[in-house]
C-alpha cells in the first residue's frame, strides 16, 4: 500500500491505466491514509468515503472500457472548500455556510471530474481564503505534516497538507495573494498559479475576484503541468475566462534550461528574508544557471507596495463578494433575531469569524463615499505600475527567481496575533497576483528545523511553460521528500483494515467533525 | 402666495428591456411564471456563480441612446451598488455608475409654447431586482427571483421640464422612441416603464435651484401629473410657512393623493460603488456601433411624415396611428395588403379605437390580424355588405380576429340586391304604412325616410340603403 501513497499522481495514472493499480485499491489506500493521519493534521473539513469507493467503481468501469483515458483517469484528489461541489458540503471553512450543500459543481472541478477524477473530500482553509496560515478556519486548524507544532501556510493549507501527508495524490487550491505558493513551500509541495482568466473561477466561491485563481498542487512540476492541463478552459459562463490555445503545458517538461534568462529581484533578497532561506533560494539559482540558465540580480522595485494595494483590492472585492452571506438564502441564520437587519447583524455576526470581519471592514471602509479615490483608485494604479515594473522584468527575462515566504512555516498560534506580520509574510506572492501572472513554488530544501523551503517561479502572463521548464530542470536535481507522517498509514495498519470496506458500509461517514459540531449549535 | 413660482423637474426612467434571457444569465424573462422557476445559480446569487453581460441587452442600450441624441461611451463599465436587501440576491446590483454607456443626449418635446429640448443626462444599463411577497397571514416574507436580473436601462433626464405636462410629454416621446425601436412595451401598469420624479421649485428667476425630493411609485401618467401637483404644492406651502423642503426620497400614494417621506438625505446610503471585477469593461467598436445605427427602424417623426407623403393621410390621422407603433404597423400591414390608406386608417382611428376606450385597453391591446381588416374593407368595397353590417362585423374581428368573409356568410348578413325581393318588401312595407303615405302625398318628406328604414329593418339591415331609397321612390309615385 505505502507504495501506491507514494506515487505521484502521474505515476498512479498510468499504473492505473496499464492495471497495475485498480482505481478503487488506490482510493482505499488514500481514505486509509486520511483515517491514519488526519487524528494530527486535519487537513479535511468533509470526507466522502462513500461517494469516493462508489466514484472508483464507475471510473474503473470506464477505464475498462476505454472511455477515459487520460493521464489522471481514476487518481484521487482533493478539493480545497472554496470550490462547489454538487450535493457535496462547501463551507469555505466558515460558520456562516456550515450547512451549504451547493446545486452545482466548479467548472475546475467538473474538468477533473470529466478526466475521471475520484474526489475523497474537501480540505481545509483560512476562512474564505483570508489568511496566510489554515488558522483562521472555523473548523480547527490544519497541522503542518513536517511538524504538527507548525501551521501548514494558507489559505490553501489543507490542501497542501494533504498532499505532503499523502493523504490524496493531488489537490486543487486557489490562490488570491499566495495561497497556493506560500503553504505549498511550508508542506514541501509543488503548486501553480496560473495566469489570472486560465482556470475558470465559475463555482469558485470568490474572495478577491480580480486576483483568485484555481490552480494545481502536488508532488511534483510533472503532476502540476498535467493537471492544470486538465483544468485549464475557456469557460463562457466566466467573463474573465481567456480562451488560450497553448494549455499543452506537459510539452514544457524539459530537462533544459540553456540559455533561459532567469533574473533575481534584489528587492526579494533584503531585509526580513529569512538567511537559510536565501541561501536555499540562491544555491537554487545557481543549479539553473549550471545547467546553461543566465542568471542575475535586477531590481524589480515597487515591491514594498504591493502589500498595501493588495489588501485595499482584495479587502474592497470581498466587502462586496461576502455580502450575499446574509442568511437569507442559504447557510447560517441567528437564531433570535428582530426584523430583517437584526437577522442580517446577528447571522453574520455569529458567522464570520474575526478575520473575516476585519477584511469586511477594512473593504467597507476604503470603498466608502468620500475615501474611494483615496485608498481604491490609488490602488488600482499602484496595481498598474506593479503590472509595468513586471512588464520591464519580463523584456530582460523569462523567469523571475526568488522565494516563495519570508521564512518557514511559523508555529501555531504565532501568527494570528499579529495580523499585520501575516500579511507582510505574502510579500513576494502578492504582487504576482497583482499582475496576473503565473507562479510556481517547487521544494528547494529544508531548515535546520526540517521545514521546507519553497523556490518561487514567476513567468510573464501566459508563460507558464517558462516557469515549468525551469522548475521541472531544476527538480531533477534532488528527490521528493516525505514527511514522516506521510508514511503513517502502513505502520498503523489502517489500510488493511479500509481495504475490507465496501461503499455501502462507509456511507454516511461524510462531513468532517468539525463541521457536523458547528451544525448542530448553530440550527 | 405673493410669490410666483417656477417647478423644476427631472426624471429617472426605468425601462425593462424585451430581452429573451436575463441580463447576467441564460433565465427566460418571460412573464407570470410560477414562483422561482425561471432563476439558476447567477440570478439567485449562489455562491461561486458568476454574470456574464448578455450582447442584446448592449444593443438595446445602444439603439436607445442613439435615438435619443447621446454620446456613446465605446468603452464603458459595470459597476456593483452595494446595498443589504432580500430582493436583492448578492446584496449588490450591478448597475453602471462611473462610465455609463450613453451620456449627454435629447429629445425634443411639442409643449403649448413649442417645441423644447430635454436633456438626457446619461442612459446605463442595470439588473432588476426579485419581488418580496410579505404574508401577513403567516408572518413572513418570500422571495421570488423570477424577476432577479431582468434588463433594464435607467435614463436619466436634466432637470429640464417645468410642468407635468412637460413631463408627460418627454414621457409619452420615450416610451413611442422605445417601442419604435422595439427595446421595450413600456408599460407603466405593468413596470416594464417606471419613472422617479426629481422636483423642486424656485422663484421665478431664481439663479439656484431649490432643494429637490425624489417621489417613487408612480405607476400611470395620471399618478405622475396628480404627484406633481401634489409635491409642487407641498413644497410652496413649506417655503411660504418660511420653512425649508428637505432633500428626502418620497412615495405617492395615488389612493390618498398624497406623499410620505421615505428617508431622508442624512440616512441615505452610501452604495460603495465600485467597478465588477467578475465583468469586464465592455468595448462597442465603431463596427459594432455602426450596425446598430444601420439596423435603427424609422422612428415616429420620420413614420409621421412619410404617411402623410406616401398615404396623402391628414396629419390628424398620421399622429393617431403612429402614436402607437403596434397601430401603426397593423395599418402598413392592412394597406399593404388591401390598398386603399384612408379607408383602413378611418376603421383604425374610429372603430378601433372607439372599442379600445370602451373596453379601457390601449392600442398595444389590438389582436386581430391585419388580413382580417382587409378583408372587410374588400367586402364593403363590393358591397357585398353594407357599411352599418360591416361595423357589426368590425367588433366581432375586434374581440375575436374572425375571417368576415365566413363570417358573413354563416350569419348570412350579404346584402340581398336582388330587386324582385326588394320591391315585394318595399311593396309590403307601403301597403303597411297607408299614413305615412298619405303624409308623404302631402309634401312630408320625413315620410319617405321612414318607409326607407321600415325596409331595412324588415330586410334587417343587408340591404343597400341607396337602392332601397330609389325602389321607395319609384313605388310611391305609382300610388
Amino acid at each position: 500500500m505505502s507504495d501506491i501513497l507514494e506515487m505521484t499522481a502521474v505515476q498512479l495514472g498510468g499504473k492505473i491505466k496499464n492495471r497495475e493499480v485498480g482505481v478503487a485499491e488506490a482510493t482505499k489506500a488514500a481514505l486509509g491514509q486520511i483515517r491514519a493521519a488526519e487524528p494530527v493534521v486535519h487537513a479535511y473539513v468533509t470526507v466522502d468515503e462513500a461517494g469516493a469507493l462508489k466514484r472508483a467503481e464507475e471510473i474503473q468501469k470506464q477505464i475498462d472500457a476505454g472511455e477515459l483515458t487520460g493521464p489522471l483517469a481514476g487518481v484521487p484528489v482533493a478539493i480545497k472548500d472554496n470550490m462547489c461541489t454538487e450535493g457535496m458540503l462547501t463551507t469555505c471553512s466558515s460558520k456562516i455556510l456550515y450547512n451549504f450543500v451547493p446545486t452545482y459543481t466548479a467548472e475546475a472541478v467538473l474538468n477533473l471530474e470529466k478526466a475521471g477524477a475520484v474526489i475523497l473530500g474537501k480540505t481545509n482553509m483560512d476562512e474564505f481564503a483570508m489568511g496566510s496560515t489554515t488558522e483562521t478556519s472555523a473548523f480547527g486548524v490544519t497541522r503542518n505534516p513536517w511538524n504538527p507544532d507548525h501551521v501548514p501556510g494558507g489559505s490553501s493549507g489543507g490542501s497542501c497538507a494533504a498532499v505532503a501527508a499523502n493523504e490524496c495524490f493531488y489537490a486543487l487550491g486557489s490562490d488570491t495573494g499566495g495561497s497556493i505558493r506560500q503553504p505549498s513551500s511550508f508542506c514541501g509541495v509543488t503548486g501553480i498559479k496560473p495566469t489570472y482568466g486560465t482556470v475558470s473561477r465559475y463555482g469558485l466561491i470568490a474572495y478577491g475576484s480580480s486576483l483568485d485563481q484555481i490552480g494545481p498542487i502536488a508532488k511534483d512540476v510533472t503532476d502540476c503541468a498535467a493537471i492544470l492541463e486538465t483544468i485549464a478552459s475557456h469557460d463562457r459562463k466566466d467573463s474573465t475566462s481567456i480562451p488560450r490555445d497553448d494549455c499543452d503545458f506537459t510539452s514544457a517538461l524539459k530537462d533544459d534550461v540553456k540559455g533561459m534568462r532567469i533574473g533575481i529581484p534584489r528587492d526579494y533578497l533584503g531585509e526580513g528574508l529569512d538567511g537559510e532561506v536565501k541561501a536555499a533560494i540562491l544555491a537554487a539559482a545557481k543549479v539553473l544557471e549550471e545547467k546553461g540558465a543566465v542568471v542575475e540580480e535586477f531590481d524589480l522595485s515597487l515591491v514594498e507596495y504591493a502589500i498595501p494595494a493588495y489588501y485595499v483590492i482584495a479587502s474592497a472585492e470581498a466587502s462586496s463578494n461576502l455580502s450575499r452571506f446574509d442568511g437569507v438564502k442559504y447557510g447560517l441564520r441567528a437564531k433570535e433575531y428582530e426584523g430583517l437587519h437584526n437577522m442580517y447583524k446577528r447571522s453574520r455576526s455569529e458567522g464570520f469569524g474575526p478575520e473575516v470581519k476585519r477584511r469586511i471592514m477594512l473593504g467597507s471602509f476604503v470603498l466608502s463615499s468620500g475615501y474611494y479615490d483615496a485608498y481604491y483608485l490609488k490602488a488600482l494604479r499602484t496595481k498598474a505600475l506593479i503590472k509595468k515594473a513586471f512588464d520591464r522584468a519580463f523584456e530582460k527575462y523569462d523567469v523571475i527567481l526568488g522565494p516563495a515566504s519570508p521564512s518557514t512555516a511559523p508555529k501555531l498560534g504565532e501568527s494570528l496575533s499579529d495580523p499585520l506580520k501575516m500579511y507582510l509574510g505574502d510579500i513576494y506572492t502578492i504582487s504576482v497576483n497583482l499582475a496576473g501572472l503565473p507562479g510556481m513554488t517547487v521544494p528547494c530544501g529544508r531548515d535546520l528545523k526540517g521545514l521546507p523551503i519553497g523556490l518561487q517561479l514567476i513567468g510573464d502572463c501566459f508563460k507558464e511553460k517558462n516557469i515549468i521548464r525551469a522548475g521541472y530542470a531544476f527538480e531533477q536535481s534532488r528527490t521528493y521528500e516525505s514527511p514522516e507522517i506521510a508514511k503513517k498509514a502502513q505502520a498503523d495498519g489502517v489500510a488493511a483494515d479500509i481495504a475490507g470496506i465496501t461503499p455501502d458500509i462507509a456511507a454516511g461517514n461524510g462531513a468532517g467533525s468539525a463541521a457536523e459540531n458547528t451544525g448542530k449549535e448553530a440550527r | 402666495m405673493t410669490k410666483q413660482y417656477e417647478t423644476v423637474i427631472g426624471l429617472e426612467v426605468h425601462v425593462e428591456l424585451a430581452t429573451k434571457t436575463k441580463i447576467f444569465c441564460g433565465c427566460s424573462t418571460a412573464f407570470g411564471g410560477a414562483p422561482n422557476t425561471h432563476t439558476c445559480p447567477v440570478c439567485t446569487g449562489m455562491p461561486g456563480s458568476l454574470p456574464v453581460l448578455n450582447k442584446q441587452v448592449v444593443e438595446y442600450a445602444l439603439a436607445v441612446g442613439l435615438a435619443t441624441n447621446c454620446g456613446i461611451n465605446q468603452y464603458c463599465k459595470f459597476d456593483r451598488k452595494n446595498y443589504f436587501y432580500p430582493d436583492n440576491p448578492q446584496n449588490y446590483q450591478i448597475s453602471q455608475l462611473y462610465l455609463p454607456i450613453c451620456h449627454d443626449g435629447w429629445v425634443e418635446i411639442e409643449t403649448a409654447a413649442g417645441t423644447k429640448k430635454i436633456g438626457i443626462h446619461e442612459i446605463h444599463m442595470e439588473e432588476d431586482a426579485g419581488k418580496l411577497i410579505h404574508d401577513e397571514w403567516e408572518d413572513c416574507s418570500l422571495v421570488d427571483y423570477n424577476r432577479s436580473g431582468v434588463p433594464l436601462i435607467e435614463i436619466v433626464s436634466e432637470p429640464d421640464m417645468r410642468s407635468a405636462d412637460e413631463v408627460i410629454a418627454y414621457l409619452e416621446k420615450l416610451r413611442l422612441i422605445i417601442q419604435y425601436l422595439g427595446a421595450s412595451d413600456c408599460k407603466l401598469q405593468e413596470g416594464s416603464m417606471r419613472a422617479d420624479v426629481n422636483l423642486s421649485v424656485r422663484e421665478v428667476g431664481a439663479a439656484q435651484f431649490g432643494t429637490r425630493t425624489e417621489m417613487k411609485n408612480l405607476n400611470s401618467f395620471k399618478a405622475i401629473a396628480r404627484a406633481i401637483e401634489g409635491e409642487r404644492k407641498r413644497q410652496i406651502e413649506l417655503l411660504e410657512e418660511g420653512k425649508k423642503v428637505i432633500q428626502e426620497t418620497r412615495r405617492w400614494d395615488d389612493n390618498k393623493e398624497s406623499s410620505h417621506a421615505m428617508r431622508s438625505k442624512e440616512d441615505a446610503q452610501d452604495y460603495r460603488y465600485f467597478p465588477d471585477p467578475d465583468l469586464t469593461p465592455v468595448v462597442i467598436s465603431d463596427e459594432w456601433l455602426q450596425a446598430v445605427r444601420d439596423r435603427q427602424p424609422e422612428l415616429r417623426t420620420e413614420k409621421l411624415a412619410r404617411y402623410q407623403a406616401e398615404f396623402q393621410l391628414p396629419r390628424y390621422d398620421a399622429e393617431i396611428l403612429t402614436g402607437s407603433k403596434h397601430l401603426a404597423d397593423i395599418f402598413e400591414a392592412t394597406v399593404a395588403l388591401c390598398g386603399r390608406p384612408k379607408e383602413v386608417s378611418n376603421w383604425l382611428m374610429v372603430e378601433a379605437m372607439r372599442l379600445l376606450k370602451e373596453k379601457e385597453q390601449d392600442p398595444e391591446d389590438l389582436s386581430f390580424s391585419p388580413e382580417n381588416l382587409a378583408k372587410l374593407i374588400g367586402l364593403v368595397e363590393k358591397n357585398t355588405i353594407n357599411r352599418t353590417v360591416a361595423k357589426t362585423v368590425f367588433e366581432e374581428i375586434f374581440a375575436n380576429d374572425v375571417d368576415p368573409e365566413n363570417y358573413v356568410a354563416e350569419k348570412g348578413l350579404a346584402m340581398v340586391n336582388d330587386e324582385g325581393a326588394l320591391r315585394q318588401a318595399v311593396e309590403e312595407v307601403i301597403a303597411a304604412n297607408p299614413q305615412s303615405v298619405e303624409d308623404y302625398k302631402n309634401g312630408k318628406q320625413k315620410a319617405m325616410g321612414f318607409l326607407v328604414g321600415q325596409t331595412m329593418r324588415a330586410m334587417k339591415g343587408k340591404a343597400d340603403p341607396a337602392k332601397v331609397n330609389q325602389i321607395v321612390r319609384e313605388l310611391l309615385a305609382e300610388v
